[in-house]
């Protein structure tokens, strides 16, 4: 139940979180994404890679489960699943019972499994750890974050990769450019000569100090977003497969990937869209609060799949932790934060299968996993076979890339 | 950006800063006793009852909500009793740092709820919570290690953090952990087997609900040698925290998060943190830091001034304070539901890392919620000292009302179109720049 969500990164992540502000993530609007789908859709055939982080650490030996592992069992004995609860994805191996929608996925061969996933020498701060995915750095603090990188190398295009909800995370900062935030939610706006006012009030001051910039640059962007799409949104959160959660909130994963989905529609010309579901720091009472948690990120992901299978642009989805959990159950039928977990890719032009070596359940590190793959491995297979780009560039030395798209 | 800052833009700053800002009159009195003695009144200020408004504002005193068993109806009805008693906590609350005279007490009880983020959608228990917030009170002026060991010892924490429950067998190191890297240390300053052995230490308690107190159950603590940070001993939840507060790192992580929400974001400078430590000194003198962070030349510069947004709570109560607006209960629901959408109600932190600072609260969405708010403000606020002035004199009326000294020339022009139709005006200046910095 602690609600580990994008918001917090911002604060504590320190470095990354307040460059990223700084770096002009600004706030875009509907009208940009429109106008871009209008005189610059996203050319046919052209892949949209779609990433979904889970925070607060999902305990990955529950999602991909080896349930018919002794040594799983015996560590967990009042968290483990049975073999005949899990749905099966052989090797040993069965998805957690809430991922339904993703087990016909494998089944159509459009779901990959990359195990044990994770770095060296793991950290298991929720700042720190989530900081190493969302910079690519593990080995020092860095300042910019992997798909910022990307952007730089792009050149600045405020449409290239966006967010959902109201923040900007700092994988998207790069150090001359950044990815954009995109809000959720309806408007309502003064009219005749109050909003003229109001217009006023968001106009751009040559001498304004940056948090008095950024305080403008708010009101102007609500009007932006308003005017144009406020109907568009109006509509969305009405059919809006779950409750909302307000217009400054990050709204429910299913949110966000209703946006995706129209947008993707509407052949917007963003290559990255970054969407994320909090809830996973399972300390107590683990079981049904990540059956439930897993259970929205299923429905939401496979509804989502479902809406842009047709599209013109190929979409793959990839969905990450900071970290997983600790074999052993602690005394509140819960776990203590651990290290390596399986990555879920999805989508139409994914090869599903596992990728990489399920992590031994006996040869632990103090009572952690030791992770098999590198998870540098699988952004460098994103970005060069999803984004086209030269992964070297983006994290600065070569890694093996894998064979999931 | 201008190289000083005002006596004036000074003390709006102060007041902004150690309480929810002041209303024109305020500032002048301010400004005439100076800067200084405007420090020594707000931490010197008479608190607890002999405060009026904090005396007209009595915390809730909650029935007790009878456990329901397994029936469905009666499980219902006790989350909705529940629900109610967290909005009725929350809406005190910001009544209380509406309507106390001397808000610095609950500014300083707002950054330790931030500092100590709880949660009452896990601890789900408005005692626990109110308990909790009592303690902040009552020690967020005092010694930083009576404060720490009044928090691992505090039941809300507890249930939140899991140190309920955990046990010699199987430890839960979520407390020991968050302990270290959030409330006492900072990362960097412990190992993952210091983490390991503190949880050890916090072993062997169990909640006691309806004396609403931690039991400890020696059974159920490890009482073994254990190392942490270099010393071996027989640690248990009160050596481990004179351990940790008695650091170097600690007393460095203790100044860094007071800089942090109080004045800027970011590294906190050398010499400021030498000061700032000088003042902290052996015992942990949380008053001291205050008073010596408020004093700082560099706090009322001009790499300070206007460096943070104000938090949403802090928006709203300054805004309700500035239009002499008492809520009621009807108000309280407004309130709490535009605290919601701009993503922060009392009580509901995201996370233990509490919540952002500075320019994330700044989208395109809150200023939707804001302007929300200030339409709503303008119909139950007063007004008198805007409406009564000339048309002409509005706008420079507004920014006293509101304890800014000034508008920029964007904000004034922009202003002066509606200086003729004053809720308008003031509904316009709630959602200026202007008023969203801190």
């Amino acid at each position: 139940m602690d609600l580990w969500t994008r918001r917090k990164f911002l604060i504590a992540s320190g470095v990354v979180g307040a460059s990223a502000l700084a770096a002009g993530g600004a706030v875009i609007g509907w009208q940009d994404l429109a106008r871009g789908a209008a005189t610059r859709p996203l050319a046919g055939g052209t892949p949209v890679l779609v990433l979904v982080t889970l925070y607060g650490g999902n305990d990955g030996l529950n999602t991909v489960v080896p349930a018919g592992d002794p040594a799983y069992r015996s560590a967990r004995p009042d968290l483990a699943y049975s073999p005949d609860q899990v749905l099966d994805l052989g090797e040993g191996l069965g998805l957690n019972p809430a991922l339904k929608g993703l087990h016909g996925l494998w089944g159509a061969e459009q779901l990959a499994v990359v195990r044990g996933v994770g770095y060296p020498q793991p950290s298991h701060s929720h700042f720190q750890s989530m900081d190493i995915w969302q910079t690519a750095s593990p080995a020092a603090p860095a300042s910019t974050g992997w798909l910022g990188r990307w952007l730089d190398a792009q050149g600045r295009d405020p449409l290239r990769a966006v967010s959902l909800g109201g923040t900007l995370p700092p994988l998207l900062a790069g150090a001359t450019t950044s990815g954009s935030a995109l809000p959720l939610g309806a408007f309502r706006l003064p009219t005749g000569p109050t909003l003229t006012s109001f217009t006023a009030l968001g106009a751009p001051g040559a001498d304004d100090p940056a948090t008095l910039a950024a305080a403008a640059t708010a009101d102007r962007d609500l009007l932006t977003v308003a005017h144009t799409f406020g109907p568009v949104l109006d509509g969305l959160a009405r059919t809006s497969a779950s409750g909302a959660s307000g217009a400054a909130g990050e709204g429910s994963l299913a949110q966000q990937l209703d946006v995706v989905a129209a947008c993707v529609a509407a052949r917007v010309p963003t290559r990255v869209y970054a969407v994320s579901l909090g809830g996973f720091d399972t300390h107590a009472g683990e079981k049904a609060t990540q059956e439930q948690l897993l259970g929205q990120f299923d429905q939401a992901v496979t509804g989502f799949l479902g809406k842009v299978a047709h599209s013109a642009n190929p979409v793959v989805l990839a969905a990450y932790s900071e970290f997983g959990r600790r074999v052993q159950a602690n005394a509140n039928q819960g776990t203590d934060h651990g290290t390596a977990a399986p990555l879920l890719v999805a989508g139409t032009s994914v090869k599903g299968g596992f990728q990489g070596a399920q992590p031994s359940l006996t040869d632990l590190d103090e009572g952690d996993l030791r992770f098999t793959t590198d998870f540098r491995s699988v952004y460098a297979t994103l970005l060069h076979r999803v984004l086209g780009a030269d992964p070297h560039q983006v994290l600065g030395q070569d890694f093996p890339q894998l064979d999931f798209v | 950006m201008v190289a000083t800052v005002s006596a004036r833009a000074q003390v709006a700053h102060l007041l902004r800063r150690a309480g929810f800002g002041g209303r024109g009159e305020e500032l002048d009195a301010a400004e005439k006793a100076g800067y200084e003695a405007t420090v020594a009144s707000l931490l010197g200020a008479p608190q607890g009852a002999a405060d009026a408004g904090v005396a007209a504002t009595p915390p809730p005193v909650f029935p007790v909500i009878a456990p329901p068993g397994r029936d469905v109806t009666a499980r219902k009805q006790a989350n909705r009793e529940r629900a109610q008693q967290a909005a009725q906590l929350a809406g005190w609350w910001l009544t209380r740092m509406v309507r106390a005279n001397a808000p610095l007490v609950e500014k300083r009880t707002w950054f330790w709820h931030g500092h100590w983020a709880t949660s009452i959608q896990k601890v789900r228990s408005a005692p626990l919570m109110l308990a909790q917030n009592q303690t902040l009170r009552a020690l967020g002026g005092g010694d930083f290690a009576t404060l720490a060991h009044a928090m691992v010892g505090d039941p809300a924490l507890a249930v939140w953090l899991d140190e309920i429950g955990s046990t010699k067998r199987a430890p839960n190191e979520n407390l020991a952990r968050e302990l270290m890297e959030l409330f006492t240390l900072g990362v960097g300053h412990y190992t993952e087997s210091d983490v390991r052995a503190a949880a050890r230490a916090l072993t062997g308690w169990r909640l006691d609900r309806a004396g609403g107190r931690l039991l400890f159950v020696p059974a159920a603590h490890d009482d073994t040698p254990k190392t942490i940070l270099g010393q071996t001993a027989d640690f248990d939840s009160v050596s481990l925290v004179d351990l940790l507060v008695g650091q170097p790192a600690s007393h460095a992580w203790v100044v860094t998060r007071m800089w942090n929400r109080w004045a800027a974001p970011g590294p906190v400078p050398a010499e400021v943190m030498a000061r700032l430590r000088t003042a902290y000194g052996a015992g942990r003198d949380l008053t001291a830091l205050l008073h010596a962070l408020l004093l700082d030349p560099v706090f009322r510069g001009p790499t300070v001034v206007g460096a943070l947004a104000k938090q949403p709570v802090e928006y709203v109560v300054g805004a309700l304070r500035a239009l002499g607006i008492t809520p009621d209960d009807a108000d309280q629901a407004i309130l709490l539901g535009t605290l919601r959408r701009l993503g922060q109600v009392p009580f509901e932190p995201p996370n233990v890392g509490g919540w952002p600072s500075g320019d994330a609260w700044l989208t395109a969405a809150a200023a939707q919620a804001r302007l929300d708010f200030a339409r709503w403000a303008v119909t139950k606020g007063d007004l008198g000292a805007v409406s009564s002035a000339p048309a002409a004199s509005r706008v420079d009326a507004t920014a006293r009302l509101l304890g800014l000294d000034g508008w920029s020339d964007r904000t004034r022009a922009a202003l002066q179109e509606a200086a003729g139709r004053p809720a308008t005006l003031v509904a316009l200046a709630l959602a200026a720049p202007e008023y969203a910095v801190n």
